[in-house]
């Protein structure tokens, strides 16, 4: 992975860039010892690491505008970072640029229940804003399974998910408004505790835009009331296609479950010898299946989910009858990645999304692609909306295994695109999967946007070498191209 | 009159705009022609009608996908969904009868002006639900964004902004949306005589129960008077609306608990199948203020502001009212004509609350002199502008429509010229 060039210029200037920083940010919100540093060297994409510059950590939305003034008009580069969970590199530094940190926009702000709302700083992690709120019987409905840890900031950026996106949507189907300090140091609002913005959607591009657009220093998510029941379904299933087809079969059938995740074989048998939650080791493919809602909805569809997963040749099914034997279901689930972890000594998480029909035939390419490159592989699946992660297991003490692991994770998200899908679902592009944009996107489209790039930040100071595979210059990206001197289609009717 | 170019594909569109953009001719971009008064008026030289680029490309019910040129009519489209039990879950209103045009109106129009009808409350905005298009930018370029599947964040969700801009970026030539589900089962539980407060605090109320309510109304009386569904034209009454949806015995259930909660406030009735469909359709398709001229305002605000702010507003202009979403969506028609359309009074109302209020039906004239969509602050105006050069550099596209500025661009930005002529 190629990071742009480090401007040695900038580098050289170190010291001065540190000394006006302390002047914005006093006290000990500048950091600029190596030891301090390391600590900001990488996020969740471990395999990536470089030192940044210098990292700030501002306290107040006025520091935040202080610095990105500063960074614009001496040309300093700046990598937003929230808690640092990215699992696509998007907190990854620069060399030449500075790591602004919001872990210190740590507080809620606000929390708004007739309006069914919760504003929040942007360092406050996804899962306070749920205990913010639990207790008067709400919550926060995305939950990318770093909750504990990730910042609701970091999740609007990343446009995160989690197991409930089918019924629930994405991290920008939750928002209603943001605070916005742009790279010319201005604090712009968009949204509020209202419904859809007047304008054009500057919050929805914003979301999911990565730290490529602005530094994200207020958040106002909405809150739902939590559904008085939840049972949850574990199905077991002789093949993969089987699974798959049960899956269809309920949506189908008219139903949203909550939650519908899928896990092969080799990820069963790793979280059961992990959490012991009682999974069925005798089957090809497990689904769970989430309910949620009211008690007589669930009830009534558990019993139809039930005779679905029968037509459709489960093997087994059990439906949870406590609270703790639901969770006891998930228990495997929401261990997988850990329970991956104890039996290869580094695993790469992939993150494709494909058409779900199409689900056989990437697993069978996985698993073909597997035994030619000699890793192993564990599959676990948002069945509901196709996201695929598959987990390639490799040791990165064996010298040229970790590119290996890189080179068959591109084949698989490359599959994906060529299967009608994606390259990422919930996790980004950052700098994973930066230079596989072109498998999905013209040179056309990357332009185009980039032009939007380009109305944030003209001199692409912010977190630049995620995302786009090529930068442009925006003055050659504004240009318009027009075709000189004669009419260049003359059988058009003229107006 | 401008003529109009009907392009069959999407190279003609391409075409059509390419040489608009080589003439400096701008276009008004037109697909069923139902909502061009939406907005400020068009000065453009020609117009870009898309009613030829039409038909379902694919949908694939088990993926929840549906792909469309974007001439499509919308009947066309939710006829194929119903077939497959399936639905736009934004549900989108049909405004002809509120802006007096006929036609038919198509996905295109819908996804461009963001419309979304009651269930938006729950299910989130017509541009929730736009997973991927492809589009012609004011450069002449064809450029592909998003995906085809529901699931995806790869780049910038670019669709979030075509959707909503009122073709002022980029011609849609195809859209590929995501589908749900339609509810088995609709019922909707009204509570008779409260005001406007009494209301939204009901209302609130039934949002916070576990309920999974799908809609939430209020209609004053005088506007309840006006509503084809007789138990609430009859009731004499302010009628409080609150809908569930989707199985049968949670229908029930959920609906038993409604009634009790909110009996306790006044007396209630159900509405079943038909009868809750009307409603709803009546209150997103604003059947209320359906026939005529005048102005009508559309409120986004923070619900539990609204009673505070219409009382604001009815202080100054006589008007009518009703609202949706909750409450938080309000629909008002000054009585009397103001001279600005009761623009000052209105936005003044809601300065505080955050929300924006948009000029939804106003003559010609009125939409020339004040502004439809809410004035933004200057850096978050000019960020926007850029955003549109970074599309349509020579405004070329639907220019003037989101803007009360409509002298032409005559001269283009840094221009590349290439070729030796022809």
């Amino acid at each position: 992975m190629q990071m742009p060039e480090p401007d040695s210029a900038v580098i050289a200037r170190r010291g001065d860039i540190v000394a006006a920083l302390r002047r914005i940010v006093p006290g000990e919100g500048v950091i600029a010892e190596e030891t301090a540093l390391r600590a900001y060297e990488c996020d969740g994409l471990t395999a990536y690491r470089q030192l940044p510059l210098i990292v700030v950590l501002p306290e107040t939305v006025d520091q935040v505008a202080r610095v990105l003034r500063y960074c614009r008009e001496h040309g300093v580069k700046i990598v937003p970072r929230g808690a640092g969970t990215s699992l696509s590199g998007g907190a990854l530094p620069l060399a030449d640029g500075i790591t602004l940190g919001l872990g210190k926009f740590n507080r809620i702000l606000e929390i708004d229940y007739p309006n069914r709302c919760v504003v929040a700083q942007p360092g406050v992690t996804n899962l306070a804003l749920t205990q913010a709120v639990e207790a008067d019987g709400f919550y926060y409905a995305p939950d990318p399974s770093s909750q504990i840890a990730c910042t609701i900031g970091g999740n609007v950026a990343e446009n995160s998910g989690g197991v409930h996106c089918l019924k629930y949507g994405l991290t920008t189907n939750n928002l209603l408004g943001l605070e916005l300090v742009t790279m010319e140091g201005e604090i712009i609002r968009l949204g509020g505790n209202h419904l859809d913005s007047g304008g054009y959607d500057l919050m929805g591009v914003v979301t999911g835009s990565e730290g490529l657009l602005g530094v994200i220093t207020e958040v106002t998510v909405r809150i739902l009331t939590k559904p008085p029941s939840l049972r949850a379904l574990l199905v077991g299933f002789g093949s993969s296609e089987e699974a798959g087809a049960c899956v269809s079969a309920i949506i189908a059938a008219g139903i949203v479950p909550g939650g519908m995740e899928m896990m092969d074989r080799a990820a069963i048998h790793a979280v059961e010898d992990f959490v012991h939650a009682g999974y069925p080791l005798d089957v090809e493919a497990l689904l769970i299946v989430e309910l949620d809602g009211p008690e007589a909805e669930v009830d009534h569809l558990v019993d139809r989910v039930r005779d679905i997963a029968s037509e459709n040749g489960a093997v087994s099914v059990r439906a949870s009858e406590s609270e703790e034997q639901r969770l006891l279901f998930w228990a495997g689930r929401k261990a997988a990645f850990p329970a991956v972890g104890r039996i290869s000594p580094d695993y790469y998480c992939m993150d494709g999304t494909i058409p779900r029909h199409r689900l056989p035939d990437i697993l069978s390419r996985i698993s073909e692609a597997s035994q030619r490159y000699g890793l192993g592989v564990a599959n676990v699946f948002h069945a509901g909306d196709g996201n695929l992660h598959p987990l390639i297991l490799y040791d990165a003490n064996r010298p040229g295994e970790l590119e290996k692991a890189e080179e068959f994770g591109a084949e698989i998200l490359t599959l994906c695109v060529e299967m009608g899908g994606v390259l990422t679902g919930e996790h980004g592009v950052g700098v994973e999967k930066r230079d596989l944009m072109g498998t999905m996107f013209s040179e056309i489209d990357l332009k185009q946007q980039q032009r939007l790039k380009c109305a944030f930040d003209p001199a692409l100071l912010l977190n630049p070498g995620k995302v786009f595979p090529t930068l442009h210059r925006c003055a050659e990206l504004g240009r318009v191209h027009i075709h000189g001197g004669e009419t260049r289609f003359p059988d058009l009717p003229r107006f | 009159m401008a003529d109009t170019i009907q392009p069959a594909d999407e190279k003609g569109v391409q075409d059509a705009v390419a040489a608009a953009l080589s003439d400096a001719m701008p276009l008004e971009i037109v697909g069923g022609g139902t909502k061009r008064t939406l907005g400020h008026p068009v000065s453009a030289s020609g117009i870009l009608s898309l009613s030829a680029l039409s038909g379902i490309v694919s949908y694939e019910p088990e993926e929840l996908v549906i792909t469309v040129r974007p001439g499509t009519t919308l009947e066309e489209v939710e006829a194929a969904l119903a077939d497959r039990n399936q639905c736009f879950a934004f549900e989108p209103p049909d405004w002809r009868g509120l802006l007096g045009s006929d036609g038919r109106q198509t996905v295109g129009g819908v996804v461009a002006t963001n419309q979304s009808g009651p269930r938006r409350l729950r299910a989130g905005a017509a541009r929730d639900h736009v997973l991927g298009a492809r589009i012609v930018t004011g450069r002449a370029e064809t450029v592909k964004i998003g995906g085809k599947v529901v699931k995806n964040v790869t780049g910038y969700d670019l669709c979030k902004l075509i959707a909503g801009s009122y073709g002022t970026l980029a011609v849609m030539t195809e859209i590929t949306l995501k589908t749900l589900p339609a509810g088995e089962k609709t019922r909707t539980v009204l509570l008779f005589g409260q005001d406007h407060a009494a209301a939204q605090a009901a209302m609130t109320e039934a949002l916070h129960s576990p309920n999974d309510i799908s809609a939430a109304a209020y209609v004053p009386e005088a506007i309840a008077g006006r509503s084809g569904v007789g138990y609430v034209a009859n009731s004499n009454a302010a009628v409080t609306a609150v809908r569930v949806e989707g199985p049968e015995p949670s229908v029930a259930a959920r609906c038993a608990a409604l009634r009790d909660l909110l009996g306790r406030h006044g007396d209630v009735e159900e509405l079943h199948f038909h009868n809750s469909r009307k409603f709803w359709a009546e209150a997103g398709d604003v059947s209320a203020f359906a026939d005529g001229s005048d102005p009508v305002w559309r409120l986004s605000i923070p619900p539990a502001s609204a009673p505070g702010t219409v009382a604001r507003i009815a202080a100054d202009i006589d008007c009518d009212f009703f609202a949706d979403w909750g409450g938080g969506l309000v629909w008002l028609k000054p009585r009397g004509a103001a001279e600005d359309a009761g623009a000052s009074t209105v936005r003044n109302a809601i300065a505080d609350t955050g929300g924006h209020a948009t000029l939804i039906r106003a003559s010609e004239e009125l939409r020339r002199q004040v502004p439809v969509f809410q004035p933004q602050p200057a850096a978050l105006g000019a960020l926007s502008a850029r955003i549109r050069d970074g599309y349509d550099p020579a405004h070329i596209l639907n220019p003037g429509r989101m803007s009360l500025q409509t002298t032409l661009q005559t001269t283009l930005p840094t221009t590349v010229r290439t070729g030796e002529g022809g």
